[in-house]
């Protein structure tokens, strides 16, 4: 909904602008920002490559906004999940994005919602990014019927259409990704997947044979390792005799990418996905990334880093910053704009929030429908011996 | 008094005890072996600061960073590599971060572990294998921190399953499992760590494996359990003698393979009655197995079916967990239509 209102907000904008009519939103009129500008991001390291993705980059004003809001509203979501956590509305497990926002906007700028993309547990981001709506990810996190998943997965299990989750046990979403990849394969669409596993999880055998398949079959499947420096308490150095994520493909190429600027990632998934459709076969991309919160809401994040390294990455590097500054510094967009955007921003957070909170509860018949797909209504056996409950999925 | 240190012999000397919950007893049981067998080594995801629910606390810094270490995130890697420890000679002990983590290792477990002495003649084993991991539902653990795979290994000869119901029976049968020459899977109430606490003896201990442990006498109803859930039965058999004067006699079944059917069914054909209750689901849940053998080798003996209160047929769900576990009204209710045959 964010994006829809963003893109019908630019349309006015335009025809506005086409009209040479005053904006009200702004005081200053349209026609004094900068429609598009070059920025120089930081190069790639390279594995297997010749030449990796373009330096120099060209950002629209249109494009930056919403880049900007898309990364704002899921910065807000993750905090509002926090604190729904801390009143104990939201249970289980929680495990939050914020700090790497920039990964899932920019691997979404260079895709199409065709194509697919599975990662692990820390998916309210990506859900979001995938046609997900505040609504309903805040609603499945609290457990209610109006959640993305009926209110059954929790935060760990979100879906879209072309999103396949939310996975909770580590690695198990690569093979998946590779098989989602080869039918796109088959089926000749065009399509690709990008399969995403964090630092931690590249530890696991599953995803050695992943890329043993994926390169023998040359598989449409971009490999994403969101490298946040920890795998919940342990850091890359202890866990891991590479810490070369992007090397640990060995006969797949890759690159490693500085994760904390959406321009950077959008590049360089750009670069990814040609190389994947052209049919060059699998691909490797590090995103070197930071996470504020701790590993999941049960864990402060403060026994194994210090304070002034989480403090020194969001004032160095923090994704919405930058791209804030790169806006303003080139004349893009106004200091207000981008406060209104906050404004409705939050705003629609709190509406998210207090349907998340009102919203009921799913109805005790769901609790043991879709075990299996079948077309009779089937018996599911209870806890006693004449508890059946009916299964109607 | 006396009939209290005939139950308990170990306690029976009276050594000094200290106050300690499930995870306490857990550490104070690692640091006997550690402290008395110099080829233990203990290993597994996050145990060096004293890992997630705090069993291995302060066991690096009194033995050293070669003997308590850190395994990365590959749980048939940890497993294989225990398996690898122990045929060498050195005592492992493995920790799989939640038992709902442990089915990438269920290949090393079951075709490897249990397989080794069999197929080798007795030429090489894997005794001193032991794997712990924490068990069971915990109130908000949801589909992947709150699973009970004890059926899946009791189907596979050659391991040992074991689940303790309290921090006493924890430390005598995790030091057991620890002792045995056969490789053991050591199941933690995750629920229980921090809410069961008792008087543990600070000194090793064991308790015997396979044997059942009558918690309860009673004439009318045997009621069978292991880990948390036998807490759930104690309360149910005092409420069915409150409430229908049905004296029951409750069961912690302790070793889920090989199980003490001896006992049990020595039960029931005292009572002529059986409840078996876990959270697991109930088609193919460890209860069919105790249902099946007992109905075998007592069928004239019951007065009623055997009831299994168990989970439902489901993946442990998100939400609606207060209605999928079987709570003390669901085991209450069985006894009642089973008193009512």
């Amino acid at each position: 909904v964010g994006e829809m209102l963003a893109s019908i907000a630019s349309v006015f904008r335009v025809t506005a602008w086409k009209n040479g009519a005053a904006l009200i939103m702004s005081a200053r009129t349209f026609t004094d920002f900068t429609t598009r500008a070059t920025f120089e991001i930081k190069k790639c390291d390279l594995f297997l490559l010749d030449e990796g993705p373009a330096t120099q980059v060209v950002l629209t004003r249109d494009e930056g906004l919403q880049y900007y809001r898309t990364m704002q509203v899921m910065r807000r979501m993750e905090l509002k999940a926090d604190q729904l956590y801390k009143q104990k509305m939201i249970r289980g497990f929680c495990h939050l994005y914020d700090g790497q926002e920039a990964c899932a906007v920019g691997l979404e700028a260079s895709i199409n919602l065709s194509d697919h993309l599975i990662t692990a547990y820390r998916v309210h981001g990506y859900t979001y990014t995938r046609g997900g709506t505040v609504k309903e990810i805040m609603a499945e996190l609290t457990g209610r019927r109006g959640g993305i998943a009926k209110g059954k997965g929790g935060s760990m299990h979100m879906y879209c259409k072309t999103f396949y989750g939310g996975n909770g046990i580590i690695g198990a979403q690569v093979p998946l990704g590779a098989g989602v990849a080869l039918a796109c394969n088959y089926l000749g669409n065009n399509e690709l997947c990008v399969c995403l596993y964090g630092d931690g999880a590249a530890n696991q055998g599953q995803i050695f044979e992943t890329y043993n398949m994926a390169a023998l079959w040359k598989l449409p499947v971009i490999f994403v390792c969101e490298n946040n420096r920890y795998a919940m308490g342990t850091s890359v150095e202890r866990a891991a005799a590479s810490t070369d994520y992007y090397k640990r493909g060995e006969f797949i190429p890759g690159l490693r990418v500085d994760g904390m600027d959406v321009l950077c990632v959008r590049e360089a998934t750009r670069f990814a996905a040609d190389h994947c459709r052209s049919g060059k076969g699998p691909i490797l991309m590090e995103l070197q990334t930071y996470r504020y919160h701790g590993h999941s809401m049960s864990d402060p994040g403060l026994s194994y880093r210090t304070r002034e390294e989480i403090w020194e990455v969001r004032s160095k590097s923090d994704p919405i910053a930058m791209l804030k500054d790169h806006m303003l510094s080139h004349n893009m967009a106004s200091v207000e704009e981008l406060k209104g955007i906050d404004v409705e921003v939050r705003k629609e957070i709190e509406d998210a929030a207090q349907f998340a909170t009102t919203d009921p509860e799913p109805p005790l018949e769901e609790l043991c429908n879709h075990i299996f797909y079948n077309e009779p209504p089937f018996e599911v056996r209870g806890t006693n011996l004449w508890t059946k409950l009916k299964s109607l999925s | 008094a006396l009939i209290y240190l005939l139950k308990y012999p170990y306690l029976a000397c009276l050594r000094p005890t200290q106050k300690m919950n499930l995870f306490q007893s857990i550490t104070s049981a690692l640091d006997n072996t550690l402290a008395s067998d110099p080829t233990a080594v203990i290993f597994g995801e996050d145990v060096a600061f004293g890992g997630v629910f705090r069993c291995t606390v302060g066991l690096r810094d009194k033995y050293g960073k070669d003997r308590v270490f850190n395994t990365p995130l590959c749980e048939q890697g940890i497993v294989g590599f225990g398996i690898g420890v122990a045929v060498a000679g050195a005592t492992a002990i493995a920790e799989i971060q939640f038992a709902d983590y442990i089915f990438p290792a269920f290949d090393q477990i079951v075709n490897e572990a249990a397989k080794y002495r069999y197929r080798s003649g007795n030429m090489f084993d894997c005794g001193n294998l032991t794997i712990r991991a924490p068990w069971g539902c915990v109130g908000h653990g949801s589909l992947y921190h709150s699973q009970s795979p004890e059926a899946f290994f009791a189907h596979c000869p050659g391991l040992k399953v074991v689940i303790p119901r309290s921090p006493i029976q924890a430390k005598g049968l995790l030091l057991s499992c620890i002792a045995d020459k056969n490789p053991c899977i050591f199941f933690e109430p995750k629920i229980l760590y921090r809410a069961a606490v008792e008087q543990v003896p600070e000194d090793p201990y064991t308790i015997p494996l396979s044997q059942a442990e009558v918690l309860q006498e009673g004439s009318d109803v045997t009621l069978v359990a292991w880990g948390t859930q036998i807490h759930v039965l104690k309360e149910v058999a005092s409420m069915a003698q409150e409430k229908l004067g049905v004296s029951c006699e409750v069961i912690d079944l302790q070793t889920i393979l090989p199980w003490d059917i001896e006992t049990v069914c020595k039960s029931v054909v005292k009572t002529g009655r059986l409840l078996i209750s876990h959270e697991a689901p109930v088609t193919g849940g460890f209860a069919s197995e105790i249902s099946s053998t007992v109905q075998e080798e007592c069928f004239l003996n019951l007065e009623a079916p055997i009831s299994r209160v168990c989970g439902y047929d489901t993946p442990f769900p998100h939400i609606f967990e207060p209605f999928y576990i079987p709570d003390k009204w669901k085991c209450f209710e069985a006894i009642k239509k089973m008193i009512n045959y």
